[in-house]
């Protein structure tokens, strides 16, 4: 049996992972993925948290998470292609155009 | 005057009578009628068929029945007065009141204003047909006629000068109704400041009067029994009758006030008729005849003042009368010489009073008939000028003889009203009044002589002037034939022969009333033929120049006036208006003017101050937190930068703070 704060770092490292991910990336789809990251991280402290405490609910909501990001990542990626279309890159840099 | 209606209270009623009395004690309703009719054609004139003359006409005509009303049950009730009032308001111990005293003389001025302001209405619709202000000229009939039963009717004194003094405007607007003419508005404006010179002293008479009594009472009769008890200071007494006599002298238009009357014919014809001839000049003459006590029982110098006063009235403006070309003008003297054998005639005392009243009465009737005819020959010939009339009685035979039947009265033919009445004033005269009965006889002579030089004149010979004159509508000549025939028949009210039916009426308490006397009444025929025969003889053969002119220096001393204008003019207006216009003009011109303008440099200063308040600290409060905000706002833009990673980083700094935050607490 795997113990517990042995997994919770595990999970910190990887939302750690994701937070560096989203902030130094400039490739939309990357900054995408590293979100998936960080909601992946999460599900595992979920997961744990309900092994730990022999509790069900804990699993279900990483369930929810899941779909939840599923979600998400398709709405991403359809806004990312409209502004390839539009702006022909995908570099977050150069999408300010909602600056002062 | 409005207060008139609250006399429905009748508080103070001392019924003397028990018989039916219902238009004695409703005497008032005769003032009330024509007061509505003014407000109803003031309104609503204008709107009504016939242009609003229908309600005075229909007013003033059932206020002549009622009057007629009141002298019936007056003399029913064997001759009792009537009075009664309610309180108006009161100062310290001082009852104001607004009554009605209906005694004889009441009654009968009651039906004199009455049938002379019917007439006179009537015959307006006719003279003023077409007139601009014709709607107006009704309103201000009805209220001096309104106003003149007011004076009649009041039972004190202060009542009497409220109606006093409505007359005189009323007689200032109908003087100056065509005021687009400068001389008529300056003749309107003669006509009041010189009545108004009489007015002054009269209300200082009242005011003596009243102090007199020691404030208690302002009511005629209790005054008049107070003076006649010997109650009141006899110095005081005559003192305010001289006072009052001033409001004669300058209401009836007596020497040395009587400049104003002629002027006023510059009004209306009708207005001269029923205002400068038969009511408001009369109106002097009452107020001597309704405070007769107080002059009775004043010293004697007062009397022979009024005596006077009359007498060079009468005489003087009669000679004036004799070179008159116009022919209003002729009729104003000769008004004024009449209304003088009224003042003069009362010196004499309570049978002169009686005299003077009968009088009045007859006079209002021919006199008021020789107007409304005048009015009818101006208004078929369009002048006033007596050199281009001539020969009217062919084209206008009712005219010339109910203008005739006028005239005789005037001269003293009997059987006409004027014969009788003067032959009272000549009996009453006759009776140690040696110089009075002189002049009275020479002024008969003298007004025989210019009515018959004014019938010729403008009757007889050829037609002078230009057009073809016609005879008046019907509503012209319908009063004149009315009035010809009361001056045919209400001569012998007074008359000896039928018993005085008019001092037995009207005088109860003085059945000493004058009868005919026989070398009087030849006297005064002789004189009145003497005068007609003469202005006869002279006017007979009358071509183009005035015999009267060859009368040389006397004809030009005539002609002006004795100038009397002229002294008035240079000797009291020039020096009291110059100076006073001077003064008013340096007045407007600095200090007015300096005030106006101060005011305009004062308001121009403080505007100047908000303005640069509003400019510097207001503009600039507003201005300042704008710019403030924008300054902020550069600040703080900074932090948009566009950048959504940027703000990703933000946020993970912000949640890591919020943790640090939370873990420590």
């Amino acid at each position: 049996m795997i113990r517990l704060p042995l997994v919770l770092t595990f999970s910190a490292v990887l939302f750690s992972t994701g937070v560096y991910g989203v902030l130094a990336r400039r490739n939309a789809v990357l900054v995408l993925m590293s979100i998936e990251l960080m909601l992946n991280a999460v599900n595992i402290n979920l997961v744990a948290f309900s092994q730990h405490l022999q509790q069900v609910t804990g699993q279900v909501f990483a369930l929810f998470v899941i779909a939840v990001a599923a979600a998400e990542v398709g709405i991403g990626l359809a806004i990312v292609i409209l502004i390839y279309r539009n702006r022909e890159t995908i570099n977050v840099d150069e999408v300010n155009l909602l600056k002062w | 005057m409005v207060a008139a209606i609250l006399l429905q209270g009748e508080e103070a009623a001392e019924h003397v009578a028990a018989a039916p009395n219902w238009f004695v004690e409703n005497a008032w309703l005769v003032v009330l009628l024509p007061m509505i009719s003014a407000a109803l054609t003031l309104f609503v004139g204008k709107r009504t068929p016939g242009k609003g003359s229908v309600y005075g006409i229909a007013a003033v005509g059932a206020s002549l029945i009622l009057s007629l009303g009141v002298l019936w049950q007056f003399v029913q009730n064997g001759g009792a007065t009537y009075e009664s009032s309610v309180d108006w308001f009161q100062i310290g111990p001082l009852h104001m009141e607004v009554g009605q005293l209906v005694d004889g003389l009441t009654a009968v001025m009651m039906i004199v204003v009455t049938a002379v302001s019917l007439a006179v209405h009537v015959y307006s619709i006719g003279y003023m047909h077409g007139d601009q202000r014709f709607t107006w000229f009704f309103v201000v009939l009805s209220l001096f006629t309104a106003a003149m039963l007011n004076v009649v009717i009041a039972n004190n004194l202060f009542q009497l000068l409220v109606g006093w003094e409505i007359m005189g405007v009323c007689s200032y607007l109908l003087i100056g109704h065509w005021w687009e003419e400068h001389v008529n508005s300056s003749s309107a404006i003669k006509a009041f400041i010189t009545t108004r010179i009489g007015d002054v002293p009269f209300m200082f008479g009242i005011f003596v009067l009243v102090a007199a009594t020691g404030f208690e009472t302002t009511n005629i009769r209790e005054i008049g029994e107070l003076v006649a008890g010997g109650e009141l200071a006899v110095g005081l007494v005559s003192i305010s009758a001289l006072l009052l006599f001033g409001g004669t002298i300058g209401k009836s238009a007596q020497f040395p006030l009587h400049v104003w009357l002629p002027d006023a014919m510059a009004g209306p014809t009708p207005v001269s008729a029923l205002i400068h001839a038969a009511t408001m000049v009369a109106a002097g003459v009452y107020l001597v005849g309704r405070l007769f006590e107080i002059f009775v029982h004043a010293e004697a110098y007062v009397l022979q003042v009024v005596g006077v006063v009359g007498g060079i009235t009468m005489l003087g403006a009669g000679l004036l009368g004799l070179v008159q070309d116009d022919i209003k003008r002729v009729l104003a003297y000769s008004t004024v010489s009449q209304l003088g054998y009224m003042v003069a005639i009362m010196s004499i005392g309570p049978i002169g009073r009686d005299a003077a009243f009968f009088h009045l009465f007859t006079h209002a009737f021919f006199k008021a008939l020789l107007f409304l005819g005048s009015g009818s020959v101006i208004h078929a010939c369009h002048t006033n000028n007596m050199s281009e009339m001539g020969g009217l009685r062919k084209p206008m035979p009712v005219t010339f003889w109910t203008f005739l039947i006028g005239a005789g009265a005037l001269a003293g033919i009997p059987p006409l009203a004027g014969f009788w009445s003067k032959d009272e004033l000549l009996v009453g005269a006759s009776e140690g009044h040696e110089v009075l009965f002189v002049v009275m006889v020479l002024t008969a002579v003298v007004t025989a002589f210019y009515t018959t030089r004014m019938v010729m004149q403008t009757f007889f010979g050829a037609y002078r002037g230009h057009g073809h004159p016609h005879e008046s509508p019907l509503s012209m000549t319908g009063p004149l034939v009315a009035l010809a025939t009361a001056t045919l028949f209400v001569g012998w009210l007074g008359a000896g022969p039928v018993g005085a039916a008019f001092f037995d009426w009207v005088f109860f308490e003085e059945p000493e009333a004058v009868h005919l006397v026989a070398w009087v009444a030849t006297l005064s025929i002789g004189v009145a033929l003497l005068g007609v025969i003469a202005g006869f003889a002279v006017y007979r053969r009358w071509r183009d120049r005035d015999p009267i002119r060859s009368l040389g220096p006397v004809y030009t001393l005539l002609e002006n006036k004795y100038y009397l204008d002229d002294i008035y003019w240079k000797g009291i207006i020039r020096p009291i208006r110059d100076p006073i216009a001077a003064a008013v003009y340096w007045f407007d011109q600095n200090v007015l003017d300096g005030v106006v303008n101060g005011a305009a440099g004062v308001t121009k200063g403080s505007a100047k101050v908000v303005n640069a308040f509003d400019q510097k600290v207001i503009d600039g409060a507003v201005n300042g937190s704008a710019n403030l905000a924008g300054f902020t706002g550069g600040l703080l833009r900074y932090i948009q930068s566009g950048n959504v990673q940027r703000y990703a980083a933000f946020l993970f700094a912000g949640v890591v703070v919020l943790a640090i935050i939370f873990t420590r607490i």
